[in-house]
């Protein structure tokens, strides 16, 4: 399969991803630059994190106008996969493809440290070789990663289960010291009504390897990888 | 023209910047401070053949790239 990561002016995470998939998960792996239109064949496009514009205005609204979304716009209507971690989560939530907002973190501190997630749902390509209530250890480091999103659509995404991964203590348990930047409902991660637009605060790419304290981030890459080999299988 | 655009978070979205604010003008004395929120404050000059025309450019740019619908409401101010 063949993977796209998207390079923004101030994207600084665009090398770990490729180096976590290329180096930890032998998979093929371009760069893309922002300023280019969407060519060649893709399987899954990620949107990597950073500073894109230098978080100018808010993080991700000038990113989201870059030449290449147009290409990643399209590629999510047709159904492709794409993961936006951290600002290219916001990113996804500025350009209207995932639901909600990423703001100021409740303690207005950058947050730097390991956190516990909980894998909610498993019917997607990015949780696809994950169990339902699953932890996974993995690092955030942000300081606009606190999701807000209004009543009706909170309402929304649980009835459509739309939260993949929720901030909990070692035990598994929502806790309010476990959710390091104040997000509604402990969210750390959602995805699209037609759930292959998924977008986390959280770095799987700094979780890859037992070298770097832990490698639950694989998890996430490597479900993506099931799932669209299986899919491109299924069609031949 | 000159465009004065400003920014607000809508009611029901935390604002911990206002509230760190009113901490501190508390902490100087200004015990009778309350509600305070932070904003955004944008300054352009406009080129446009009238007012409804410069109107309906601004409620475009703020919808498009300005402010972020889900989380910010705006108002605007027209000059000359």
């Amino acid at each position: 399969m063949r993977w796209g990561v998207v390079v923004f002016p101030g994207s600084c995470d665009d090398q770990d991803v490729f180096d976590s998939l290329k180096r930890e998960m032998g998979q093929k792996v371009k760069f893309l630059w922002h300023k280019d239109e969407l060519a060649g064949h893709f399987d899954c496009l990620v949107l990597p994190g950073g500073f894109s514009y230098g978080d100018y205005l808010r993080c991700g609204a000038m990113a989201r106008f870059s030449p290449i979304m147009r290409g990643v716009e399209k590629f999510a209507q047709d159904g492709g996969v794409v993961l936006g971690i951290c600002n290219g989560f916001q990113i996804l939530c500025e350009a209207g493809l995932l639901p909600g907002a990423l703001v100021r973190n409740a303690g207005l501190r950058f947050v730097c440290q390991q956190v516990w997630l909980r894998v909610e749902e498993t019917d997607t390509p990015f949780t696809s070789q994950l169990k339902k209530g699953q932890l996974l250890r993995m690092p955030v480091k942000h300081g606009e990663g606190r999701y807000h999103a209004d009543p009706e659509t909170l309402e929304r995404l649980g009835q459509n289960r739309q939260v993949l991964l929720r901030y909990v203590n070692a035990k598994g348990k929502s806790s309010l010291p476990a959710n390091p930047n104040g997000s509604l409902d402990d969210i750390a991660g959602v995805c699209n009504e037609r759930r292959n637009v998924f977008g986390l605060m959280p770095h799987p790419e700094d979780a890859c390897s037992k070298l770097l304290g832990g490698d639950d981030g694989l998890k996430i890459f490597s479900s993506i990888a099931a799932a669209c080999e299986l899919k491109s299988g299924a069609h031949g | 023209m000159r465009v004065k655009i400003f920014v607000s978070l809508k009611n029901g979205v935390l604002d911990p910047q206002g509230k760190a604010l009113e901490q501190s003008l508390h902490t100087l004395g200004y015990n009778e401070v309350r509600d305070v929120r932070m904003g955004k404050f944008v300054e352009l000059n406009l080129q446009a053949g009238s007012r409804e025309a410069a109107e309906v450019c601004i409620r475009e740019m703020c919808d498009k790239l300005l402010t972020n619908p889900v989380i910010e409401n705006f108002q605007y101010e027209i000059e000359g």
